[in-house]
């Protein structure tokens, strides 16, 4: 097998530069808007007492979602011995640590105590899958950390299959947990389903990939390192096979809500006449999210092409935040079934389907942290050597 | 564990005229203890300032002393005696703990009143639904910090000072029971500490009860309304309460999800 050599990147040109302050600019607007909403309250959110996670839940969830599922590009190649991938294996963990690091700081910062986020590293209450999450998602860092060290000290390495088989049970449960977020609230027709877990794992391996496909094709782009097409072809059929799954998961998840007459009325609504959050689903989640990616990578037209690949990874990320929202915002619009059957009507609007709209500040906070995620990984790139200098065909075969 | 403050109000006696809806049985409060807790109001008239300051300083760490596990406080709402015009349990809640609704989606609503009406035959009722003060509590199970919790007697709380406002307790509650802050407050009553960016909802009154008394909106309900709540110990097979629904049917709402509320409901 052929050594791989791995380099910094120069991080000198005005590219670099240019998109750094790009992203700080993004960063900073970010932590304004969290400011803000710490110092004037959610008021100046889209959030009600209806619809209580908003849009930086979308992207939080996404990015946290899309974090775990990043590792597996270095899960394939250490646990499954897949020698082809093993150059890309320092990468994954690094787009898969920033992209959760990104989505946490969100998530706190959207808090309606931010300053209170100590509280919950030392007040458990273990029977909560939220504080679950809280020891999955800082487990999942230092593991990945950890993972990265193995892999990038030489005389480690050996260790790198152990350690890479524990880093990758860990993400698998960490999405269960995720999932399991929105799958054990009974109380909510649209959630309430045990296949939520395994869903947003399927998420995950497609979020995950086509966020990393998009890292890797710009890193390369951006450092004049050569990319092979077998190995980009290789990660686009991945992609295409993750993103078909995550229809699968779909398909079963509404057919299975559709049998049980309890969720008709939420299953109409999300599919068929819930305005935005039907358009949500059928044009973002299937299309975007599944239908198009797959023409691109498989089309006899388009199947050789790169910029297919890299559009098609967009749609899948695009796809993906268009799902989320109708996952977290679409099932807090619909509303609660505290009376089975019949017609409500109150003060508190019980029997409506609830509006929310993202105020500019929501909208910043959740692009600030996938800023966030950029920079850590723009940086990193900078500063310790993730890249193989080249990635050419037959130095990609060879490993 | 850490002790949970019971009730942010200093403790007074029972007041002298026992509200209507208020319901002991045989193991209820008797009258030697209730002459035990008038001459505690005296003593807390004088020591009162100083106590206060002390106890508010104190009450995150001050262990619950009021709850028991003897008891379980419940209600009973008489649908057939609410009337659809009425407001004024509304109107007690929001006097007595300082909240107010001005019709906005953020703002909150300890308890309202929801119109219930059967498609399928027209029959409809005016239902005050608050937090159902449940035994499986979805609220306190989903809460990362332990802030959501329920005392020894039943009643479901949120701790102010460890809620980091997550809102996941609102995203479990099937009764919508729960409101969150979105923006600065002013003028909070001593007794219901509310703070922007933690959550909130109905604490059936424990300062009152804690005290003796019933909560505000069976109070009013007695008083101005028609006299549909009933309040009293659920574990106590003496109580008003418990011998009601033993006599008639009555419903939890959503009692599907086996959650044991401890709200009750006839004619729905």
């Amino acid at each position: 097998m052929n050594a791989i050599h791995y380099r910094e990147i120069d991080g000198r040109s005005a590219g670099f530069w240019g998109l750094a302050a790009l992203l700080l600019t993004f960063m900073a607007a970010g932590a304004t808007a969290g400011y803000f909403m710490e110092r004037i309250g959610h008021i100046i959110t889209g959030m009600t007492n209806q619809v209580v996670w908003g849009m930086p839940h979308v992207f939080a969830v996404f990015l946290i979602v899309a974090a775990s599922g990043a590792l597996n590009v270095a899960s394939i190649a250490s646990v499954f011995a897949r020698v082809e991938y093993k150059p890309l294996a320092r990468l994954s963990g690094l787009v898969a640590i920033a992209l959760l690091i990104g989505g946490l700081a969100i998530l706190v910062l959207d808090l309606g105590r931010p300053d209170r986020i100590g509280l919950a590293l030392t007040h458990y209450n273990f029977r909560s899958i939220f504080a679950w999450n809280i020891f999955l998602y800082t487990g999942f860092i230092v593991l990945t950390g950890w993972y990265l060290w193995v892999m990038m000290e030489r005389r480690l390495n050996r260790y790198g299959r152990m350690v890479g088989t524990v880093a990758f049970l860990w993400r698998l449960i960490l999405t269960t947990g995720t999932g399991s977020i929105f799958g054990f609230l009974v109380a909510r027709q649209p959630y309430d389903e045990a296949i939520m877990a395994p869903m947003f794992i399927v998420m995950s391996f497609s979020f995950g990939l086509a966020i990393f496909i998009l890292v890797l094709m710009g890193a390369f782009k951006g450092t004049g390192r050569a990319l092979g097409d077998q190995l980009l072809m290789r990660l686009k059929n991945l992609l295409g096979v993750f993103a078909a799954a995550v229809l699968y998961f779909l398909l079963a998840f509404h057919i299975t809500k559709l049998y049980e007459a309890e969720f008709r009325g939420s299953e109409a609504f999300l599919l068929w006449n819930g305005g935005i959050y039907t358009a949500l689903f059928w044009f973002g989640a299937v299309f975007l999210g599944g239908v198009l990616p797959m023409l691109l990578f498989w089309l006899p037209q388009t199947r050789r092409s790169r910029n297919a690949v890299a559009w098609g990874s967009a749609s899948v990320v695009v796809g993906g935040l268009a799902l989320m929202y109708d996952i977290i915002i679409g099932g807090q619009a619909w509303p609660l079934s505290i009376f089975p059957g019949m017609q409500v009507s109150s003060s508190f609007y019980d029997g409506v389907v609830n509006y929310y709209a993202p105020s500019l500040p929501e909208c910043a906070l959740g692009l600030g942290g996938c800023a966030l995620a950029l920079f850590i990984t723009l940086f990193a790139l900078k500063l310790l050597p993730f890249l193989p200098e080249t990635l050419a065909d037959e130095q990609g075969q060879a490993g | 564990m850490r002790p949970r403050p019971h009730s942010e109000e200093g403790r007074v006696g029972r007041s002298r005229e026992e509200p209507a809806g208020f319901e002991e049985g045989e193991n209820g409060i008797d009258e030697g203890r209730r002459r035990l807790v008038g001459a505690a109001v005296v003593g807390a008239l004088v020591l009162a300032p100083g106590v206060s300051l002390i106890a508010y300083a104190e009450a995150d760490g001050r262990r619950a002393t009021g709850a028991s596990s003897k008891r379980r406080w419940g209600l009973l709402i008489d649908t057939t005696k609410c009337k659809p015009s009425c407001t004024a349990c509304v109107t007690a809640c929001s006097s007595y703990n300082g909240w107010k609704n001005e019709g906005r989606p953020t703002d909150p609503q300890w308890i309202r009143k929801v119109q219930v009406t059967d498609p399928k035959t027209g029959f409809s009722r005016s239902v005050p639904v608050m937090c159902q003060h449940c035994a499986n509590a979805p609220c306190v199970e989903v809460c990362p910090t332990g802030a959501s919790f329920r005392r020894a007697d039943g009643i479901v709380l949120v701790d102010r000072h460890i809620c980091i406002g997550c809102r996941f307790c609102m995203m479990a509650c099937p009764y919508k029971a729960r409101s969150f802050v979105s923006e600065n407050l002013t003028e909070q009553k001593p007794w219901a500490p509310r703070g922007k960016g933690t959550v909130e909802g109905c604490t059936l009154c424990v300062p009152r009860i804690d005290a003796g008394k019933v909560p505000a909106c069976v109070e009013a309900c007695a008083r101005e309304g028609g006299g549909a709540m009933t309040f009293g110990n659920l574990k106590d097979p003496a109580s008003a309460l418990s011998r009601a629904l033993a006599e008639y049917p009555s419903v939890q709402l959503r009692a599907d999800l086996m959650l044991d509320p401890g709200v009750h409901y006839r004619g729905l």
